[in-house]
């Protein structure tokens, strides 16, 4: 590690929320050209941490030494100009704007007339992409790149401030693994050019192949802080929750595929999506449906639940045949679905606690004249609220203020609250750590041993090995591979899920 | 030779205001393939002289939707500025440039007044400048007793009614003699001119596509978000008064409802020509093309005979059509 001042210090960082003391005493260094992690379960402290050290929040108690100047940010805009940058999981490019203009947002090159001098922005914007290896064309409109290449010139964006300490909150949430590697490229290139970056994942692995260092918090107190070398993922999560997790994903129990199945697939179809895709869920049994990005999956989830109906195909529940035109009819039919997208497609984020969770049930809230029953749905909400362990003053508290762990499980709960007889769960612990994992997977437990057929769609092979009963491999939208729990491994369903005859 | 012309279209299609052209110039075409005596000086003037005042709202109003704005109060602002001038000017016995002045300084307070509460008290556009826009006719109706005036000085008559750039040619060319061009109609052009020059190139006026795209992230990029808020509504305030002043100084006569309703033609004329209520997107020179295009459509009914009738329900169907070629447009 270098010798001289760390580009960022921060020393007894406190900070207190009423009775909550969300950040004790915290220390944290990055020097430049390192990438150091930042992890913690959901409430440990982290978003706090964040906010400190970017401006929008202020410290009760500690101090934060810039390349070695101690510093007081009011708004994270003195944090910027002082080159502390951070790329959020909200992208903040303008779809309309090229690529050069979005990279030099408010700094491009002009003339004694103010006007932009577009060749030169070009040029500039152009060498920036060559530095660091990237295949975009600077007057590509934004609008026109995928999520990954949106990013890339988010940080790009970040990077035309010349700033000395990077900061990326979970930025690859969304993307698929050649994106992941596209991105990890440009993190280790910003690393030789001695930036120093804060990397926050709740993905340890991606943690343990890039950091260089990593700072754990848990209650708000600094845990520890390793070299990657030191340290193992068991031990990250042994340090983050507390105490030692056996197996995460429960206990299986033995299905009865004796019996009719719940859900019977037969020859759907969707031109273009997906074609035909047929598989059967017992009762009590979780099934997982595993593929790259884009294989179909959601896809299929969506049909089953009519909200991009399939063109053909049959689909019986419980020995009836089933073909949902629309999510109304599917939850009628005692269908649920958790959509990938909390944020876009889930949850009310405006609305409160309540609300989301009997959004999917309103009618069996209504009295006579359909006129709701609140005392019944106050009863009910704070039920789910405890049996979900949904952390919030009250379910009155609105859903955005929540962390996405939390919203995860109002997300969850809102849907197993409706007992229904199946559930499709797409990516059910996106962007969620460890402890809040835990407790979604036993809610999906439990709901299987109750009698609920499970369909659980995710790119977390690990969650897919370690939940389901049976799993189906998509690639290309067809089913490829189907494997029992027993004879599954990590090895076989990638080779499924690429094709690896190519 | 492939790449090359796939190239060229990529380019084209980069060019925002292709589409909106397209459609004006076929819409052109097939007016002048069933009448030839459609493109003539006569008709093209006539549809300047109605637009004009769209036109330069327009201005004013593509730089706030750009920026995520909005504003509905223009109709009634120009109406003010209008009768406040012509109150000062007939009642008062005030010199015209006084007038002229004080008008377009209502305008800009008006303007600045939509401002303040947009951005510093964070009120919704549409709530804010719904309120402005009745405040304002309110006053016009207050400020005049109800009553139009007409009979302006001659110098301010002159500029609404007088011609630009009159030509005798001499005999050798033929002899005739080219009448001009009508002042609004020429204020007007130089004003899309210079706005859509400014909203293209200019540093300033670049930093609406940011603080539409996303105000925060404009924020943190150093973007005098509150400041720029204010000089676009100002602006456009500015700019709705110079459009009601040229009205009735081509009229000779300022009434209390003059321009009522003239806001939704505006944000009709913006919206077909590609800007957005979401803000970051949008030209001046494509707010131009939507002004010309619905401007066509009164003489084009007229030249086919239908029957004036038709045409708000024809201008309510561009605007839908255009909405939803936009977003054909947006899903490849």
């Amino acid at each position: 590690m270098t010798s001289g001042p760390p580009a960022l210090q921060a020393i007894g960082l406190s900070k207190r929320f009423g009775q909550v003391q969300a950040l004790d005493d915290v220390n944290l260094e990055i020097q430049a050209g390192e990438v150091h992690a930042l992890v913690g379960e959901n409430g440990a402290g982290k978003s706090t941490l964040i906010n400190l050290l970017v401006g929008t929040l202020q410290p009760d108690a500690g101090r934060l030494l810039v390349g070695g100047r101690e510093m007081r940010f009011r708004n994270a805009r003195e944090a910027a100009a002082a080159g502390i940058a951070a790329v959020f999981q909200e992208l903040s490019v303008v779809g309309s704007l090229s690529v050069a203009e979005n990279i030099f947002a408010n700094r491009q090159p002009v003339n004694r007339l103010n006007f932009i001098r577009q060749g030169e922005l070009t040029r500039r914007a152009e060498e920036l992409l060559r530095t660091f290896n990237i295949a975009i064309a600077p007057h590509t409109p934004v609008e026109q790149l995928s999520v990954a290449e949106r990013q890339v010139v988010e940080i790009l964006k970040c990077l035309a401030a010349h700033p000395c300490v990077l900061l990326l909150d979970e930025p690859t949430s969304s993307l698929t693994q050649r994106e992941k590697e596209m991105l990890f490229a440009l993190i280790r290139r910003l690393r030789e050019q001695k930036h120093g970056l804060i990397y926050i994942s709740h993905h340890l692995p991606e943690v343990i192949e890039l950091a260089d260092r990593v700072t754990v918090l848990r209650d708000g107190k600094r845990v520890a802080t390793r070299l990657r070398r030191e340290i193992t993922e068991p031990e990250l999560v042994r340090l983050m929750v507390g105490r030692e997790l056996q197996d995460i994903y429960g206990q299986r129990q033995t299905v009865d595929r004796t019996g009719p199945p719940r859900l019977k697939v037969e020859g759907l179809c969707r031109p273009g999506r997906f074609a035909d895709v047929a598989f059967a869920v017992w009762p009590g049994e979780i099934v997982g449906l595993a593929g790259l990005v884009g294989a179909g999956r959601t896809e299929v989830g969506r049909a089953l639940f009519g909200a991009d109906p399939a063109s053909s195909g049959r689909i019986v529940l419980d020995g009836r045949p089933a073909l949902p035109r629309s999510p109304g009819e599917a939850t009628k039919a005692g269908l649920a679905y958790v959509t990938e997208d909390r944020k876009t497609q889930g949850l009310f984020l405006r609305h409160s606690i309540r609300d989301n969770l009997v959004a999917p049930r309103l009618e069996r809230f209504a009295a006579r004249l359909g006129f709701m029953r609140d005392a019944r749905i106050d009863q009910y909400a704070g039920a789910c609220r405890q049996r979900s362990n949904i952390v919030a003053p009250d379910v009155h508290q609105l859903v955005c203020r929540l962390s996405g762990g939390n919203q995860q499980k109002v997300l969850i709960a809102a849907w197993v609250g409706l007992e229904p007889r199946l559930l499709i769960a797409d990516e059910p612990t996106r962007g969620v750590d460890v402890g809040a994992r835990l407790e979604i997977y036993g809610q999906l437990r439990e709901l299987a041993a109750r009698g609920t057929a499970v369909l659980l769609i995710s790119s977390d092979l690990q969650e897919i090995l370690g939940l389901s009963d049976r799993i189906l491999v998509m690639r290309a939208g067809r089913i490829v591979g189907r494997f029992d729990c027993e004879e599954a491994t990590e090895e076989r369903i990638i080779a499924a899920a690429l094709d690896s005859t190519h | 030779m492939k790449t090359a012309s796939a190239r060229l279209f990529a380019r084209l299609r980069r060019v925002g205001e292709l589409r909106i052209l397209l459609v004006v110039v076929v819409f052109w075409l097939v007016m002048w393939l069933y009448n030839p005596a459609f493109i003539s000086a006569p008709t093209i003037n006539t549809v300047l002289l109605y637009l004009f005042g769209y036109a330069i709202m327009a201005c004013g109003m593509t730089i706030l939707l750009v920026s995520g704005g909005f504003d509905l109060s223009v109709g009634s602002v120009s109406a003010l500025a209008a009768i406040v001038a012509a109150v000062l000017m007939k009642d008062s016995g005030a010199p015209w440039p006084l007038a002229v002045l004080a008008g377009l300084g209502i305008g800009a307070a008006a303007g600045l007044l939509n401002g303040l509460i947009v951005a510093k008290l964070d009120i919704n556009p549409f709530i804010t400048t719904l309120g402005t826009m009745l405040l304002a006719r309110g006053l016009t109706y207050i400020v005049s007793g109800g009553r139009g005036r007409s009979g302006f000085d001659e110098h301010f008559c002159w500029l609404g009614q007088g011609l630009v750039g009159t030509v005798q040619w001499p005999a050798w060319l033929g002899g005739a003699k080219w009448s001009g061009v009508q002042m609004p109609i020429v204020v007007s052009l130089a004003l899309v001119c210079g706005a859509d020059l400014l909203l293209r190139k200019s540093r300033f006026f670049r930093q609406n596509y940011y603080l539409g795209g996303n105000e925060q992230a404009a924020w943190l990029s150093g973007i005098e978000v509150n400041r720029i808020k204010l000089f676009n509504y100002a602006l456009s305030g500015t700019l709705a008064a110079l459009a009601g002043l040229l009205f009735s100084a081509r009229l000779d006569s300022a009434i209390p409802n003059a321009g009522d309703g003239d806001e939704l033609k505006v944000i009709t004329a913006v919206i077909v020509g590609g800007a957005s209520l979401n803000g970051g997107k949008g030209t001046v020179l494509g707010s131009f093309l939507g002004c010309l295009l619905l401007a066509t459509i009164r003489p084009a009914i007229s030249f086919l005979g239908i029957g004036d009738h038709w045409e708000k329900a024809v201008v309510g169907l561009i605007l839908l059509v255009a909405v939803l070629l936009d977003r054909i447009g947006r899903k490849p």
